[in-house]
């Protein structure tokens, strides 16, 4: 049987999430894996809210079609939670990784997550706020998410941030964001 | 041996990079959602000068098909790409790209067609071309995007060809979705798309000639469509040739057809594209409950392989043939209408059912492959009826 691990990101255009979605699939890539990272393209208008799918698998991945049961939902904006079902098809043992100032007990119960649910917060926004000036939550989320589930580890997303940024950006940026890293992985509380 | 770089990348930037390792002379192109990113990509290798190509901005997709069947006539290796109203912009230039036999290399983003406007995947667009004359490959993934592509520019060039190839990819599902592929090498892709040999090039001072003439009454213009017909049915062997050639270059297999299970199969599943895993993964779980399923994916859709698939369906009990787009007036979709033509020819008849699914990016659960799968057993034992079927509308 495949060992397939399947994400669900929730979002609001300009988050980043397609970005993040990506992100966590070439990381796994980089690790041996097969993969599959894509957006649910709506009206492509900032500040509206977004699905987007990452698989990660030991096998080829032959399916081409949304994810309705991840075992990993990944929540961006805590706003969405007021009119979205983030929980809709998950895996009644997966974990949801929110960005929110929120402690773990309250995001427990604006979510009314089942027992066998983990949740896992970490103030991805502030923490980038802190890092780059800029509200940009995906990396610090994503960062937590490896912490949380060890779908890929976090020196593989260091890695592959020095790689893909490293011929992008400033080296003060780089840095900037692999201390988001660290800092999300420090800060990420889970149960 | 070929250096195989392994990236996860999406099916625009597969076709994008086929396209830079082809290097055509001239590019001409006008950007599409969800086209834009293979055009957007291309003339970012041009303006970085890692590409030799005459890259030609034009306000219109009639332009842009205009402007490569003046580069091809001239002798040129010419590629473009489009989608969905682009696509049907192009309607008129699509016949004369093929009555002229100009070797064209064109990428479709396979997208809905307005009204209402949506930009997500289907084969609406796609199945509008199927009469022109052209050459289609339709893929099931981003590698095969890439392979198809690669191996487009022999077929059209080739002597005994001549004709324009459409290499196409599912809107979104395949252009935008990354995935794990393969890039090979850019000598070795370079070896093997080698140069176009132009015959009776425009631009030949030594021996002048004219292209597109008038071909009055009668008489010649039916000559040269029935010699375009014969061209179509002709190329399925070099179509195949250079596919085999490209396959042992590659390591992946290459045929018309992707017949799954087929051989011992009780009910069949023929479909295209993007779709062809999701059917697959189904039959796989079937398989495993013991039940005798097949699938048929058709990767070359013009010229239609008739034969391969009357032979891979012979056979079968029951047959769903799955449409993403309608033939609106017509008894079937289209692929169902060449389907119920290729098994015309088997002395059985073997009851069918059409499915149109899909359209304008509607999401492919397997539930409703379950379903087909179902209500083939019940056509089979007769307690369901053939014909045509929305699935999932309500």
């Amino acid at each position: 049987m495949q060992d397939m691990t399947e994400i669900r990101w929730h979002a609001r255009a300009g988050q980043g999430a397609v970005t993040a979605s990506k992100l966590l699939a070439e990381t796994a890539l980089l690790k041996g894996s097969y993969i599959q990272a894509m957006p649910e393209y709506g009206p492509e208008r900032t500040g509206a809210p977004l699905r987007a799918y990452t698989r990660i698998s030991s096998a080829p991945i032959e399916v081409h079609n949304n994810i309705t049961n991840p075992s990993i939902v990944v929540v961006l904006d805590e706003t969405l939670l007021s009119f979205v079902n983030v929980l809709e098809g998950l895996d009644e043992n997966g974990t949801v990784i929110i960005n929110t100032k929120l402690d773990v007990d309250e995001a427990r119960a604006i979510l009314k997550a089942p027992p066998g649910v983990k949740v896992a917060v970490v103030d991805a926004s502030g923490i980038s706020i802190d890092a780059l000036k800029r509200d940009l939550p995906n990396t610090p989320t994503v960062s937590a998410l490896a912490a949380v589930t060890g779908t890929v580890t976090v020196d593989a997303l260091k890695d592959n941030l020095l790689k893909t940024f490293g011929h992008k950006f400033s080296p003060e940026v780089v840095a900037a964001n692999l201390a988001s890293v660290d800092r999300a992985v420090s800060e990420v509380k889970i149960g | 041996m070929a250096k195989i770089t392994v990236l996860a990348a999406t099916g625009n930037l597969m076709v994008a990079e086929a396209l830079r390792q082809a290097e055509p002379d001239v590019v001409s192109a006008y950007p599409i959602t969800p086209q834009t990113t293979i055009v957007e990509a291309y003339s970012k290798y041009v303006a970085d000068g890692r590409v030799h190509t005459e890259y030609i901005n034009v306000e219109s997709e009639h332009s842009s098909m205009s402007a490569a069947i003046g580069a091809s006539a001239a002798g040129a290796r010419v590629a473009t790409a489009t989608s969905s109203q682009g696509l049907a912009l192009m309607w008129e230039e699509l016949h004369i790209a093929a009555g002229m036999r100009l070797p064209i290399v064109m990428a479709n983003a396979n997208r809905a067609l307005s009204a209402p406007i949506n930009i997500h995947g289907d084969h609406s667009d796609v199945m509008g071309a199927r009469d022109t004359g052209w050459i289609i490959f339709i893929a099931e993934t981003a590698q095969e995007a890439y392979d198809n592509t690669i191996i487009s520019f022999r077929i059209a060039e080739h002597a005994d060809v001549q004709l324009p190839v459409m290499t196409t990819l599912d809107g979104f599902i395949t252009t935008h979705a990354m995935e794990r592929c393969e890039l090979l090498d850019d000598a070795t892709v370079k070896a093997f798309v080698g140069q176009r040999t132009p015959i009776n090039p425009l631009i030949n001072g030594d021996k002048p000639v004219n292209h597109g003439m008038f071909a009055s009454l009668g008489g010649a213009y039916f000559k040269v469509k029935h010699a375009e017909r014969d061209a179509n049915d002709a190329s399925l062997p070099y179509i195949k040739e250079i596919g085999d050639e490209w396959a042992a270059v590659c390591e992946r297999p290459f045929d018309f057809i992707d017949a799954y299970e087929c051989e011992d199969a009780d009910f069949i599943v023929v479909v295209l594209g993007s779709a062809t895993g999701n059917v697959r993964t189904v039959a796989r779980e079937l398989r495993a409950a013991g039940i005798k399923v097949g699938v048929l994916r058709i990767r070359l859709y013009r010229p239609f392989p008739y034969a391969q698939v009357r032979e891979a369906l012979k056979n079968a009990k029951a047959i769903a043939i799955m449409d993403r787009a309608d033939s609106f007036g017509s008894q079937y979709g289209p692929l169902g209408l060449d389907v119920r033509t290729a098994l015309y020819d088997l002395p059985a008849r073997i009851p069918t059912r059409n499915y149109i699914y899909g359209l304008g990016g509607a999401d492919v659960k397997l539930a409703a492959i379950r379903q087909v799968f179902d209500e083939l057993q019940e056509l089979a034992a007769g307690s369901l009826d053939e014909g045509l079927n929305y699935l999932g509308t309500r």
